[in-house]
């Protein structure tokens, strides 16, 4: 038999030391019992956060300038949404790291028209009236030249629009049917209706929240509620749940990048966040087959603290 | 048939293999090594023990549906034993990590050991952002409105839609735990099968 070094951050010299009585079955039911007490006290002194849902009825209700302002980006495809990109739809620029972009290379899968989506068709689904009939048949009718028309002429007023009596008001006769579009689409929001439609769509039964989450998240009420949470990407917030609650602090190193530059700078900022985690993530989990990375816990030599009783017996 | 087509019968192998391999003395042991004298070694346990109560506590909460906890008060502390169990399960989840980095716990052929726990550890990740994305409230549409770049970014948001409450509910309530189930379990069957990593000797030698 022959011998070779030993390398002692791979190897594990034999143990010929003394053993002690363990009892396992005993060791897992104490556990439990411990963990169990533990949960059960924390739950009756913390409890667990349960803010409510934002629906497009309480948003619209609360805030209809901000509602139909982000309707109108909706409308006129110059919203976050609208151009956000793969897998959504073929707005703006997918991020990337040089010459890597798996967002674009993958393309569009969840497919999402704003204007369609989130106005035309929960509209053209309303009961007629003429007002709203006459309107979407002028938006239908009319090339894309002179939608984008009245989107330029409704954008240069948009943040003078106003609701007042219930009905949206927009100083600008350049914009075509978007004021009436935005009125009823108000209207149909403060219902509840809109709710319902943008859920509607994906059929009668459906647990696919993703155009009313998308809807909302486009518009500044729904940040705005998160910011006064403590929610907010530059507050941690992905890691951070409401109240004052530990959230997923196990998140905190994915987190920390979004703090610092150039990740919090840079417009492909969470690629760059999730490609430095993958790197990180594949480092830890094939830590042992990494020399010079294995070494660290031999040469930090924690591990004294945690054998001493052993190395107290050896000398 | 004689014993040695029985011997040779998949099933006697099998189960040649699995008793060579973990005789019922190490799969139950009822001794341990002298060196296993640390309250560090507590916290693998503990992050079982913590696994059990949060499978537990939600099998109650998927009895009734996933929205019934907002109306009940019964439904709203058990969802708090559930968070504050997943809160637990990873405190204890990280000490050890770090516990068993400090004793380079992958020595003695226990590369794999290292392996699984780190993938347990990354499909748990998974299983706590999935259950919170499956709220039905506030947190659950704030969290996945904005982890949704995140993903969507590495492409991989075309085929797992965070915004998709019956999509991350499945994940979250079979998927994930049984990927964690079967990766602790396959970990502490390592564990058994190779025993608790001895100290350092900077003097010893093994044989090739």
């Amino acid at each position: 038999m022959t011998k070779k070094a030993f390398r002692p951050d791979v190897d594990a010299p034999d143990y010929k030391g003394a053993y002690v009585p363990y009892d396992i079955i005993k060791e897992g039911a104490i556990a439990v019992l411990v963990v169990l007490i533990l949960t059960a006290a924390l739950a009756i002194v913390f409890s667990s956060p349960d803010e409510k849902a934002v629906t497009i009825k309480t948003w619209s209700n609360a805030d209809a300038v901000d509602f139909a302002q982000t309707a109108g980006d909706e409308l006129t495809g110059t919203s976050g949404v609208a151009g956000y990109g793969a897998p959504y739809n073929n707005g703006g620029e997918s991020q990337h790291w040089g010459f890597l972009s798996p967002e674009k290379w993958i393309g569009v899968h969840i497919a999402i028209n704003t204007t369609n989506d989130f106005v035309i068709n929960p509209l053209s689904d309303q009961p007629a009236q003429p007002a709203l009939t006459k309107a979407l048949n002028q938006w239908k009718s009319a090339s894309s030249t002179t939608q984008a028309a009245w989107g330029a002429a409704y954008s240069k007023v948009e943040a003078n629009l106003t609701y007042t009596n219930g009905q949206v008001h927009i100083p600008t006769t350049a914009a075509g049917p978007i004021p009436v579009l935005l009125n009823y689409v108000t209207q149909m929001a403060r219902s509840g209706a809109l709710d319902q439609a943008l859920i509607a769509q994906n059929g009668f039964y459906t647990t696919n929240y993703t155009k009313p989450l998308l809807f909302i998240s486009d518009g500044t009420y729904f940040a705005g509620l998160a910011t006064k949470q403590h929610l907010a990407g530059d507050q941690w917030g992905m890691m951070n749940e409401t109240g004052q609650y530990p959230g997923q602090a196990w998140l905190w190193l994915y987190t920390f990048w979004y703090q610092i530059s150039p990740y919090n700078t840079s417009a492909s900022g969470d690629f760059l966040v999730w490609g430095t985690m993958m790197i990180l993530t594949a480092l830890l989990i094939l830590l042992p087959f990494i020399p010079g990375l294995r070494s660290i816990p031999r040469r930090l030599k924690i591990y004294r603290i945690i054998w001493r009783e052993h190395y107290a017996t050896e000398a | 048939m004689s014993n040695a087509q029985i011997e040779r019968q998949w099933t006697s192998r099998l189960r040649h293999r699995v008793v060579d391999k973990l005789p019922p003395e190490r799969l139950l042991p009822d001794t341990q090594p002298a060196y296993v004298a640390s309250w560090i070694y507590v916290f693998g346990v503990t992050t079982m023990a913590a696994l059990g109560i949060v499978i537990l506590t939600g099998i109650i909460l998927a009895l009734d549906g996933p929205q019934w906890w907002h109306s009940s008060s019964l439904g709203h502390f058990v969802n708090s034993m559930h968070l504050w169990s997943v809160e637990i399960f990873f405190f204890a989840m990280v000490v050890h990590l770090w516990g068993k980095f400090s004793m380079a716990a992958w020595r003695g052929g226990r590369s794999m050991t290292w392996v699984t726990g780190g993938v347990t550890f990354l499909a748990s990740i998974l299983a706590g952002f999935t259950g919170y994305v499956s709220q039905t409230n506030f947190d659950s549409q704030w969290i996945s409105t904005q982890a949704k770049d995140g993903i969507n970014s590495t492409g991989g948001g075309a085929f797992f839609n965070v915004l998709n409450l019956g999509q991350m509910l499945m994940w979250h309530i079979v998927l994930l735990p049984l990927a964690a189930v079967v990766l602790t379990g396959l970990h502490v069957i390592m564990v058994r099968v190779k025993g608790v990593v001895p100290p350092f000797d900077d003097n010893a030698e093994v044989s090739a």
